[in-house]
């Protein structure tokens, strides 16, 4: 899946902003910090949240879920999403990523935009941990095998 | 119910976000990630606008005593590095690598009703619960 992809600043630095306004509502309306591992790990597992504890969170991801078709409502097309059909690397990664993020208590929202926001050592650390391991993993899969 | 419908506003305004920035198209992840290749230097700009944001954001409504439709502001205590959070950042980064997903734009893709997003998302679901469940949490 080596797709060029153009480099593109001003939506990049504009959707930056509306994740981070997002991040802010959540906080100043329900005191929550926005990461989506958190929100969504919370639902599951041998005790997951009841109560409007369960409906927010499956409010927040179901916001996630929806924003394609208002986006296809607004400008007609589906937003473009170019990635691998392998169903077992995608398997793979996909429970790799969602084992990882509870055992490091976050992902690229909650260490990366939140905690890096609130200067958190923790998220700091994490975030350099994380993202050293993808730039790995991406030349390794790219350039070396 | 106000939590409720806050949750879901912020939630589409999130994916939007995601959307307008790329960070939903795993091909512009990687392409970040792929800095010995044909780099695409964007994500930084969608990191330093979200961040940014939420740096000025937080300041602000960190200063009330309270959110608007909850009792108190659940803001994260722990203060220690540890092997469990190292650990598993660094799983995470080698499966965000992988294929370019992390959990929100996992989220956001499969609302384009992409197949692969589909897997990954039932998979990572899988591997969340079954992590909780190993560790009672």
């Amino acid at each position: 899946m080596d797709t060029p992809t153009a480099f593109t600043p001003l939506s990049a630095l504009a959707g930056g902003v509306l994740i981070g306004l997002s991040a802010v509502m959540l906080m100043a309306f329900n005191g929550r910090i926005a990461g989506i591992a958190g929100i969504v790990g919370g639902l599951l597992g041998p005790a997951p949240f009841t109560g409007l504890d369960r409906y927010w969170r499956l409010a927040f991801a179901a916001g996630l879920i929806m924003a394609p078709l208002i986006w296809l409502a607004v400008t007609g097309a589906m937003p473009e999403v170019s990635v691998t059909d392998s169903w077992p690397l995608l398997a793979v990664a996909g429970l790799i990523v969602g084992a990882g993020t509870q055992i490091g208590s976050g992902c690229t929202s909650g260490h990366g935009v939140c905690g890096l926001a609130r200067l958190s050592l923790r998220s700091a650390a994490a975030t350099g941990v994380f993202m050293a391991a993808a730039l790995l993993t991406v030349f390794v899969t790219r350039h070396l095998v | 119910m106000k939590v409720v419908l806050s949750a879901l506003a912020a939630g589409l305004v999130f994916g939007l976000g995601l959307i307008v920035s790329g960070m939903v198209n795993p091909a512009k992840v990687l392409n970040f990630l792929d800095i010995a290749g044909q780099w695409d230097p964007s994500l930084a700009f969608v990191m330093a606008g979200a961040a940014g944001t939420v740096f000025i954001g937080y300041r602000l409504v960190l200063k009330r005593p309270a959110p608007l439709f909850a009792e108190r502001f659940n803001v994260p205590t722990a203060t220690k590095l540890d092997a469990r959070l190292m650990g598993g950042a660094a799983m995470f980064g080698v499966g965000w690598g992988l294929v370019g997903f992390c959990p929100g734009p996992a989220l956001t893709a499969l609302g384009t009703g992409a197949m692969p997003a589909l897997v990954f998302v039932a998979a990572m679901l899988a591997g969340m619960a079954g992590w909780r469940w190993l560790v009672r949490d």
